[in-house]
């Protein structure tokens, strides 16, 4: 088990392909998150009619397999003439769709805040937006969350798909390592500790905000 | 004082409100009692503003409550209501409740809201319970809780719905001497009540609502022992 090729170099090499699997993730997660609010706060506040074509587009981006999403958006770029490069179209598309399924938690989570609570804050004399900032949104972030952190592992894990358009992030690196040294068992097993790593902050920092916020003392 | 005039108030084909006019003056506690479904609630709702009405007029202090150009989130800071379910914000512990409307819509610091806070509890007997979560309060605890967050804005009316309707009998008595409290020192208020001992010992006035409509009103003695309409007699014999 031991006995190894792998080198220094090699584990450093993993190393990097970690390090872009966590960059493509905090930038989709940001600005995915980011355009889900924005988006789950327009469809709660202007109803399901007027958001309609809004919601259609993200349905697409919740149905079809991200792999597709991804070789059709790099179609698509380089048709447009964007002039893209894998990075970029790798975080657009995988913001796109971290977008669009925020964007039903977001809402589900505003809607899921009982209209008799918002109903006391506006009879205080408390105006819509303080309705939104002092009730709403600290009451939803609370039953978002979990379905967030979800989000957000699941994000970082179909983000080895990147790989498809040239990126070297953690599963590819270990593919091309695999290959060069024929351990398979061996480096995916480490290629799985690393995701492990990657991940398991994420989820306890979810745990311990669950913890802090539950009501009770 | 609160005047109604001619109220009109329908949800879709429903009609419940059907022309209700009352007058409520400064220092005047009035009841409202009736069969459910017959419009107590929406009443109260319109009152301050909640609920839209489709005719007539409502005024507080001279102002037209669903006129375009009334600011109603300031209106509301004069006319505190407690609804019959509790509706603590429950990620703020107890005097974080009651600060809350103070500090954002008066705008005033944490020690003072502090002050107000810390007083109207006291006021309601949860003096011992301001550092905890509405969820470990009973259910008379937390009405009661409601009650010092809409007293914390120093309303000048108060409107109550039922707010003894969801809670164990043993926790009504609490809250009703709050409100007695409150009656005795002069508050204005319109309270929606099952409680009929309490409605008759409280109120200057009574009032019964049926389908819709303000059938009877008078002072509780002649509404209670000598009620005029025949509704009014037959919702009393059976409540009785
Ligand atoms: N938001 C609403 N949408 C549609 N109908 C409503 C709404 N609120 C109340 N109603 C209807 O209006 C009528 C009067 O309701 P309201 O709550 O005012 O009665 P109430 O006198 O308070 O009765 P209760 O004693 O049961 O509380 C009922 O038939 C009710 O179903
Ligand atoms: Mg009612």
């Amino acid at each position: 088990m031991f006995d190894t090729a792998l080198t220094l170099n090699d584990l450093l090499f993993l190393a990097q392909g970690a390090g872009m699997t966590l960059a493509v993730t905090a930038v989709s997660v940001t600005v995915g998150t980011i355009l889900g609010i924005l988006f789950g706060v327009l469809r709660f506040q202007f109803g399901p009619i007027w958001f309609a074509p809004l919601t259609f587009l993200l349905d697409i981006f919740r149905s079809v397999p991200l792999l597709i999403q991804l070789v059709l958006g790099n179609a698509l770029q380089s048709i447009l003439k964007l002039g893209w490069g894998p990075f970029t179209t790798s975080c657009a598309v995988l913001s796109l769709y971290t977008a669009a399924y925020c964007t039903e938690i977001v809402r589900g989570s505003m809607e899921s805040v009982p209209m008799t609570t918002r109903r006391a804050a506006r009879s205080l004399g408390m105006t819509w937006g303080q309705d939104m900032r002092e009730i709403v949104a600290p009451l939803s972030l609370r039953i978002a969350l979990p379905s967030w952190i979800g989000l957000t592992l699941g994000v970082m894990k179909d983000s080895a798909l990147v790989l498809w358009l040239g990126l070297i992030e953690l599963l590819r690196a270990s593919q091309i390592l695999v290959t060069r040294l024929q351990e398979p068992l061996f480096i995916l097993l480490i290629c799985g500790a690393i995701y492990f790593l990657l991940s398991f902050p994420i989820a306890r920092l979810g745990g311990h905000l669950e913890k802090r916020w539950s009501p009770h003392d | 004082m609160i005047e109604i005039r001619n109220v009109r108030k329908s949800f879709g084909p429903l009609e419940v409100l059907k022309g209700i006019d009352l007058t409520v003056d400064k220092g005047e506690v009035v009841s409202i009692i009736g069969g459910s479904g017959s419009g107590k609630s929406t009443l109260l709702t319109c009152i301050n503003g909640l609920e839209p009405i489709n005719a007539g007029s409502i005024r507080i202090d001279g102002i037209e409550v669903h006129a375009k150009s009334t600011n109603l989130d300031k209106l509301r800071r004069k006319v505190g209501i407690v609804f019959q379910q509790w509706n603590a914000f429950p990620h703020l512990t107890v005097i974080e409740n009651v600060m809350l409307a103070p500090r954002k819509v008066l705008g005033l610091s944490r020690r003072e809201a502090e002050e107000i806070a810390v007083r109207q509890l006291g006021h309601v007997g949860l003096a011992d319970k301001l550092k905890v979560y509405p969820s470990r309060l009973s259910g008379g605890q937390q009405q009661r809780m409601a009650i010092a967050r809409a007293l914390a804005m120093s309303p000048e009316y108060m409107l109550f719905d039922e707010v003894t309707s969801a809670l164990d009998p043993m926790l009504v008595g609490e809250v009703l001497d709050t409100l007695r409290m409150l009656a005795s020192e002069g508050m204005t208020m319109i309270c929606v009540t099952h409680e009929m001992k309490f409605a008759r010992e409280v109120s200057d006035r009574v009032a019964f609502f049926h389908q819709g409509v303000m059938a009877e009103i008078a002072p509780p003695a002649e509404l209670f022992d000598a009620p005029k309409r025949p509704e009014t007699q037959k919702f009393l014999a059976a409540t009785h």
